[in-house]
C-alpha cells in the first residue's frame, strides 16, 4: 500500500520545527521513520503535514555533564549503541539496543521517536523508566520538563500536545547502580518483546543497597516495581531473595492479546525478573 | 494537489536529478522512476527487509524513508554491488557459490545488508551472521547456505573446505 497526499516540510533549527507546529494542522513529525513510515505506507496515518526532524541538527547528540547523560531526540539508535559515555554509565543501554528491531532499522531509528511512538514493548522506553529519566518537550509556550514516570498518559499515548516536540532526554547519573541487566523474551530476535525487564542494583558487600526494575510488554506503557524494590532493599543479594522478588513481580497487571495471555505475561515477567536481578547483581559485584 | 519536491542524489555512482511527489518511498523511486527493479518490495512496513539499501553507506529499509529524505545521499542499491564490468563482488561469488539463494526475492536485501555488515564486522561468528540477517526473511533456503555464503565471503578458509 502506498502513503495518502501529504505536504513534506524540512525545518533545519527548532525555531522553525515551532513555527511549522503552529501552523500546519494535521502534522505529524517525523523521526527515524521506523514505525511513521510503515503506519503512513498502510494509511493507518494519514497526516495533511509531514514535517521531517532529520535536517535539525541541533537534535541528535550526546552530550555528558557533571551529572546526566543528555541524548537529543533525533539521535540515532546504532550511534547510541556506540557512544561511549552514555554506555560506559549506563551499559544497559548498548544490552537494550541490540534487540530494537535490527541492526538496518537501528540505522535509521531515533531514540526520541521510539518515546513517541510508545510501543508498551518497546526498549528505550523501558530503559527510560528504570533510569528516571527527564524529558524535555518544546512547545509555544516555552520549554519544559517532565519525569518519565509522567510521560506515558494511556497506551501508545505520550505526553505530548500537538504543538509540541520532544527535544532530549536527560539520565541522570546518580540512577546508574553498578549492576545493570536488560533481558526480553521474544519469539525471534528482533521481534516486538512478549516481555523485557530492566534491572539495575547496587550492593553494599552482599547486600543489596538499591534497585530499580523496569517492565515492558506487559503493562500499557513500561511499569516500574517500585514495592519489589523497596523489598529488596537490605535484603541479602542471593537465590532466595530474587525468587521473592520473581514471586511478588508476577502480581503484575498484565495485557493480553490474541497471541498471548495476560496470565502467561505474568509468568514471564517473574521469570526475567529474576533472571535480570541475578546478572545485574553478578555485574554489581564485578564492578566492586 | 500534487506536493512535490526536486532532489539530487547519486545512486550507483550516477548522479541523479529529479522532482518526485512527497509521499514517495525510496524504493518506489529506484524501482519506478529509476527502473532499479533489483530493489524488492514485499512487506512495505519495514518486517521483511528485501528492499534494503544502502544509503551513505548504512543498510537501511528503502520503503521506510521517502525519497525526498534522500536528497544528497549516496545510495547504492544491488544493482551496484558488481563491478562495471559485471565483476560480481566476493560476497555476490560466494551466493553463487553456495546456492544462497532459491526464488531470489529476498537476495537484493541480503547482499545489501551483508556487504554492510561484513564491512563493519570482517570475521563474524555464525551467530553474529544469523543475527544481521534476523532483519531479511527468506523463505526458500532455511537460511544455511545464505550463512555459509557470508562466511565464506570474508574468506574463513576453514568454513570453505566444508562445502
Amino acid at each position: 500500500m502506498k502513503s495518502a497526499p501529504f505536504a513534506y516540510h524540512d525545518p533545519t533549527t527548532v525555531h522553525e520545527l515551532m513555527g511549522l507546529l503552529a501552523d500546519k494542522e494535521n502534522a505529524k513529525l517525523l523521526a527515524g521513520g521506523q514505525s511513521l513510515m510503515p503506519m503512513l505506507n498502510m494509511r493507518y496515518a494519514m497526516p495533511d503535514h509531514v514535517i521531517d526532524l532529520n535536517g535539525v541538527a541541533s537534535l541528535a547528540g550526546i552530550v555528558e555533564t557533571d551529572d546526566a547523560i543528555e541524548i537529543g531526540a533525533m539521535t540515532r539508535q546504532c550511534d547510541l549503541m556506540a557512544a561511549a559515555p552514555a554506555n560506559d554509565r549506563f551499559p544497559i543501554l548498548a544490552e537494550a539496543l541490540t534487540q530494537v528491531g535490527h541492526f538496518q532499522t537501528r540505522n535509521r531509528g531515533t531514540v526520541g521517536g521510539s518515546l513517541c511512538h510508545l510501543d508498551p514493548s518497546a526498549e528505550l522506553p523501558c530503559i527510560a523508566a528504570a533510569t528516571d529519566a527527564r524529558l524535555a518537550i518544546r512547545g509555544p509556550r516555552g520549554e519544559r520538563e517532565i519525569a518519565m514516570a509522567d510521560w506515558p498518559l494511556a497506551y501508545m499515548t505520550p505526553n505530548l500536545e500537538a504543538d509540541e516536540a520532544l527535544i532530549g532526554i536527560r539520565l541522570p547519573k546518580r540512577t546508574a547502580l553498578a549492576g545493570q541487566a536488560f533481558l526480553e523474551f521474544a519469539r525471534r530476535h528482533g521481534d516486538f518483546a512478549i516481555a523485557g525487564v530492566a534491572a539495575m542494583v547496587s550492593l553494599e558487600g552482599e547486600t543489596i543497597e538499591g534497585a530499580s526494575i523496569a517492565v515492558a510488554g506487559v503493562g500499557s506503557h513500561p511499569i516500574r516495581l517500585r514495592e519489589v524494590e523497596a523489598a529488596l532493599e537490605g535484603e541479602p543479594a542471593n537465590e532466595a531473595t530474587f525468587k521473592a522478588a520473581a514471586r511478588e513481580a508476577r502480581g503484575i497487571e498484565a495485557m493480553s492479546d490474541a497471541y498471548v495471555s495476560g496470565k502467561y505475561r505474568q509468568r514471564l515477567t517473574g521469570v526475567l525478573v529474576e533472571r535480570a536481578l541475578t546478572k545485574a547483581a553478578a555485574r554489581a559485584r564485578e564492578a566492586a | 494537489m500534487k506536493h512535490t519536491h526536486r532532489i539530487s542524489l547519486t545512486v550507483n555512482g550516477r548522479p541523479v536529478e529529479t522532482e518526485v511527489e512527497d509521499r514517495l518511498h525510496l524504493a518506489d523511486f529506484l524501482r519506478r522512476e529509476l527502473k532499479l527493479t533489483g530493489t524488492h518490495l514485499g512487506c512495505e512496513h519495514g518486517v521483511c527487509g528485501a528492499c534494503t539499501v544502502l544509503v551513505d553507506g548504512r543498510a537501511v529499509r528503502s520503503c521506510l524513508m521517502l525519497a525526498v529524505q534522500a536528497r544528497g545521499s549516496d545510495v547504492t542499491t544491488v544493482e551496484g554491488l558488481a563491478a562495471e564490468d559485471g565483476t560480481l563482488s566476493p560476497l555476490q561469488e560466494a551466493f553463487r557459490e553456495h546456492h544462497a539463494l532459491q526464488c531470489g526475492f529476498c537476495t537484493p536485501g541480503m547482499l545489501t545488508s551483508l556487504t554492510a555488515f561484513l564491512r563493519d564486522n570482517p570475521a563474524p561468528t555464525d551467530r553474529e551472521v544469523r543475527e544481521a540477517i534476523s532483519g531479511n526473511i527468506c523463505r526458500c533456503t532455511g537460511y544455511q547456505p545464505i550463512v555459509a555464503a557470508a562466511l565464506a565471503a570474508t574468506g574463513d578458509e576453514a568454513i570453505e573446505g566444508e562445502n
